[in-house]
């Protein structure tokens, strides 16, 4: 039975790192505040959520196949919650039987049989589950998985189970039987079950011909230590197919319930968010060719976190791009703007929903991410040498496909100097195929994109009223020679000029 | 050669009835081996060779190698037999055929041993036939091996015929079918044990299902990846205990036919092995102790070689010989030995050794003496380019270190023990002397060395004498002068470089005494004036 409730033909593999420079895509996406909502304060949900969110799906149908599941969770959470609750008491029970250690044979046997007792449980709840939930499902994810559940946990197996735990604990009499060995030594022993006849035939066919018994003396205590080695022996193939048996079963529920973890997950998530008023909606992944990209009613989810409150959405009516430009005014809502994309790439390449009514893109195959960095303020050189190192090194692992979004990049130096750097790497990467979203306000850099007419460039403002209020909205526009700088110093010395300062 | 019990130990396999018609014997010398010499030669302390044959022999107990490493062989086609069967133990696969062989025989003897020390008779038959089986599997495997190979050595090709033989042989293909069919017997024996607290019911196996088998296909449905196994350690006397044994004769009551053919097969096969092959095992580890001790020495770096042997004596020359005891210590200590070389021309036959003290030239004449025993034994020799002569007797007498307080009949002693050499010098004898007659005054010394180097040049043996007497080096046109040297810069230190050269004389001892200041002059000008 597989549990396979990420990857339709795979198991998670929990003890894969994220891959390298996952730790700036946090940073810069604020992902910590997610995977905190999704724990909902369980440090094993966070770390799970980590895990798969970092590693990305780059198939649209991989990411389907999650979606499916999803969408069953989060129709039925209360079912999933009790699934994930069982997996979980599972673990602990075979935690708390006691182990001395592996080293003896009849201990280990009788430590086995206890866990697989205590799991035989665990199994009849979750055949329970899958027999009232499985056929609600539509997923083809958890359909599978409640199929299997009810076919391999059915009655009969049970039965079975229980019979031989039964069996294991009587100490009454061990059967073996051998061969000779070296010095007619016996060896090859196996464990033998009593039949019980069920008719006269059987009984006939089974019937001990000739027997020879042998007594141990009554104070013969070598003896009787020597009949315990026998028995020992032939105990020890049981013990390994036991302690093997309960291993499987412990395994088994702690697959099931690390791939569980993530959806409890986005059941927290999701109940946290719908109590923030923010809006969800399953994405559609497009294959990676396709260059368009839509998003209505796009929020910086984890702002929402953060703010405790729903964010500002975003239109971007479905543009064809591979590079897209944002400017305009300072704190216009530039950065959240990019963040919110980011965000809903990296979700929707994880199955999860996104903040969005709608959002529709290509996978990416890598996600990265140059932001400034807030302790960068100086425009010493040692700070664009730290900047163009990050750059590239994403210029290393990047490939055609991959998505690069820069935020205030190449600004730790004067304006001519970092237009004509960032326009160099940007039409590299560009021309690689990589898709660009650059949000700056290098008025040199972005104009310069905007006079080259590029046929895959878009262009987005920081939307400014006419009174000078912002919306925090981008909308489109061309990139304007300021930032509306001069909103603020208006704002703080008054229209009249500086001499007014009262 | 007749029948003997060739290995020596607490148990010895009985060897079967007739070695077989073929031209093998012993894979030692072509006609076979006489008796063994029990005592070490009186030139083996004295060479250091008591310590190297301890050392080659050392772990192999079992096999008595000893007597055969104290036998000089006489004649040169033995020496070229043995040295033909080194040159093919160089090559990896006839060695792994016969290291594979030896161990074998070595768990042959183990059983073997087990059915010696077994108590109860079911049990001694069951090792009796397994040590049959464990022979007849080693001897096929070692005929495989040898087929297998290119081989150019006459024994191990007689060795491959003798095998072929005794495989095709009906005594062999008898046993062996035997052996097969006992075996079967025993492996179709299988019994149900019933284990209650203080008592077992023994019986033959009924239809019962394997319960672990049953219990992994129960859980198999949740498996996830590879799990482990679990086992467990046992400890275990190799004798049956009396539970054990009263088992194995409830289970010969049940199955008295298997049993039966237990005992038919032990009255029939008592002796099973082939003396031959047993010989072959022991004389075989003449060549692979030897090998093994020489391989350590030669990955350090040190070069031996098979010798070019004539039965001429007083041909010697030699590159890069050095003492093999001394090599067995200093590449221990991972210290470098030095090397030297020599070549001894017609007419020269006394090699007179001189130069200052502790310069290697006792250790130079004990090479020397150890590289003549070595290649008449047929082996691998320090050394490469070694030309040497087979000699009809090795002769020595080195200064004894023992604390005599009587040097006058220290002095008698020697003189009687060179009196009893001489008697016995052929001209292709060899002595070494070493700074003998010292327990005299010079003038004596001199005066008797003189003497006695005359007499074996009149003999026309072949002489190698260390002394500090460098007068003795310019005898005649029959002495070769070799001195050992020191490093010109630095008198002091000895290089332990022997070379062709005319003696010094007292060159050095001045050159000493002047560098600690001990010269007349030096003393003088310390202590008044």
């Amino acid at each position: 039975m597989k549990v396979r409730l990420l990857f339709r033909d795979r198991d998670l593999d929990f003890a894969l790192d994220p891959p390298p420079g996952s730790q700036a895509l946090v940073e810069d996406l604020g992902l910590d505040v997610l995977f905190r909502a999704m724990a909902g304060g369980d440090r094993f949900l966070a770390e799970v959520a980590r895990k798969v969110v970092l590693t990305s799906l780059d198939d649209p149908a991989e990411i389907a196949y999650r979606q499916g599941i999803l969408d069953d969770c989060l129709a039925h959470p209360a079912m999933v919650r009790e699934l994930y609750a069982i997996a979980v008491d599972a673990i602990a029970r075979q935690r708390s039987v006691w182990l001395w250690s592996t080293q003896f044979a009849d201990s280990l046997l009788n430590r086995s049989v206890d866990i697989l007792g205590l799991l035989l449980v665990s199994m009849r709840r979750v055949r329970a589950i899958a027999e009232t939930s499985g056929p609600r499902m539509r997923s083809p994810g958890l359909r599978r998985l409640f199929e299997e559940l009810d076919a391999e946990l059915d009655d009969a197996f049970l039965e079975s189970v229980d019979t031989h735990l039964r069996l294991l604990r009587r100490h009454d009499e061990v059967i073996l039987t051998a061969a000779l060995g070296p010095g007619t030594r016996g060896g090859d022993y196996v464990l033998r079950r009593r039949v019980r006849p069920r008719s006269w035939l059987e009984r006939l066919r089974l019937r001990e011909p000739d027997t020879y018994t042998y007594e141990i003396a009554p104070r013969d205590d070598a003896g009787a230590r020597m009949l315990g080695d026998i028995r020992k022996r032939g105990l020890a193939l049981a013990a390994d197919a036991t302690a093997q048996s309960s291993d499987h079963v412990v395994s088994f529920f702690t697959q099931l319930r690390t791939e569980l973890a993530f959806y409890v997950g986005c059941l927290n998530l999701r109940d946290e968010l719908a109590q923030l008023g923010t809006v969800i909606s399953r994405p559609e992944a497009l294959p990676a060719a396709d260059r368009s990209l839509t998003a209505h009613g796009l929020s910086d989810v984890a702002l929402s976190l953060a703010l405790r409150g729903p964010a500002v959405t975003n239109e971007v009516a479905s543009l064809v791009m591979g590079l897209l430009v944002i400017t305009g005014a300072n704190r216009g809502g530039k950065s959240t703007f990019l963040r919110s994309l980011g965000l809903a790439q990296v979700m929707m390449q994880s199955g999860m929903f996104v903040g969005a009514t709608a959002f529709r893109a290509p996978v990416r195959h890598g996600i990265f991410t140059h932001f400034r960095r807030e302790e960068d303020q100086g425009l010493t050189s040692g700070k664009l040498d730290e900047e163009l190192g990050r750059m590239r090194w994403i210029v290393d692992h990047a490939s055609p496909r991959s998505l690069v979004l820069l935020n205030e990049s190449f600004a730790s130096t004067n304006e001519r100097e970092g237009s004509e750097i960032g326009r160099q790497v940007i039409t590299a990467l560009l021309d690689a195929g990589v898709t660009v979203v650059l949000v700056t306000h290098l008025y040199e850099l972005a104009h310069g994109f905007y006079a080259d007419a590029r046929a895959d460039a878009r262009f987005l403002r920081a939307e400014r009223l006419p009174d000078g209020r912002r919306t925090f909205r981008v909308v489109d526009g061309e990139p304007l020679p300021t930032s509306h700088g001069h909103d603020l110093y208006e704002r703080i010395f008054g229209a009249a000029g500086p001499a007014d300062t009262d | 050669m007749g029948i003997r019990d060739t290995v020596v130990g607490a148990e010895t396999v009985q060897p079967g009835t007739q070695p077989h018609q073929a031209p093998f014997q012993s894979i030692l010398s072509p006609g076979g081996l006489s008796d063994e010499r029990r005592a070490d030669p009186d030139y083996f302390r004295d060479l250091h060779l008591d310590e190297i044959v301890r050392a080659i022999t050392a772990g192999r107990d079992q096999y008595d190698l000893v007597p055969f490493f104290r036998e000089r062989a006489t004649d040169v086609e033995t020496v070229r037999y043995r040295q033909e069967v080194f040159r093919d133990l160089e090559r990896p696969g006839v060695l792994a055929a016969i290291e594979m062989f030896a161990a074998g025989m070595r768990e042959v003897r183990a059983q073997h041993a087990l059915a010696a020390k077994a108590y109860y008779t079911f049990e001694r038959q069951s090792w009796v036939i397994a040590a049959a089986s464990t022979w007849c599997r080693t001897a096929r495997r070692l005929r495989a091996g040898l087929v297998a190979e290119r081989l150019e050595a006459r024994g191990l090709v007689d060795l491959r015929d003798y095998l072929d033989a005794y495989a095709a042989s009906p005594a062999f293909t008898e046993l062996a079918s035997d052996v097969q069919r006992v075996e079967e017997a025993i492996a179709g024996v299988r019994y149900r044990l019933r284990l209650e607290t203080g008592k077992l019911t023994v019986s033959r196996a009924v239809e019962e299902p394997d319960f672990g088998a049953e219990l992994l296909a129960t859980f198999e449905r949740f498996k996830q990846g590879d799990g482990r196994k679990y086992t467990f350690e046992f400890s275990v006397s190799p004798q049956l205990n009396h539970v054990e044994a009263a088992i194995a004769e409830r289970v010969a009551r049940l199955f008295p036919l298997v049993f039966a053919s237990l005992d038919d097969f032990c009255a029939a096969h008592a002796g099973f092995a082939d003396p031959v092959i047993l010989q072959f095992d022991r004389e075989i580890q003449f060549y692979l102790a030897y090998l093994e001790h020489i391989e350590r020495l030669r990955r350090g770096g040190l070069a031996f070689s098979l010798p070019e042997v004539t039965e001429s004596a007083g041909v010697f020359a030699a590159t890069g010989l050095f003492d093999l005891a001394l090599a067995s210590h200093l590449t221990r200590d991972e210290t470098s030995i030095v090397l030297n070389d020599i070549a001894v021309e017609e007419p020269e036959r006394i090699v007179v050794i001189t130069g200052p003290n502790q310069g290697g030239k006792t250790t130079f004449a004990r090479a020397i003496g150890q590289m003549h025993h070595l290649a008449a034994l047929g082996c691998p020799v320090p050394g490469t380019d070694v030309r040497i002569g087979l000699v009809d007797g090795i002769h020595t007498l080195f200064e004894r270190q023992e604390n005599v307080e009587d040097l006058a009949s220290k002095l008698e002693d020697d003189l009687r023990r060179m009196r009893a050499i001489l008697g016995q010098l052929t001209a292709r004898s060899l002595v070494i002397m070493n700074e003998t007659f010292s327990s005299t005054t010079v003038g004596d010394q001199a005066f008797i060395n003189r003497q006695v180097l005359a007499a074996i040049n009149a003999v026309g043996a072949w002489c190698v004498t260390v002394t500090f007497l460098d007068e003795l080096a310019a005898l005649g046109a029959s002495t070769l002068s070799m001195v050992s040297t020191v490093d010109p810069a630095n008198p002091a230190r000895r290089t332990f470089r022997i070379v062709r050269r005319d003696a010094d004389g007292l060159a050095y001892a001045m050159a000493v005494a002047q560098k600690h200041g001990l010269t007349y002059k030096q003393v003088r000008a310390e202590i008044g004036a």
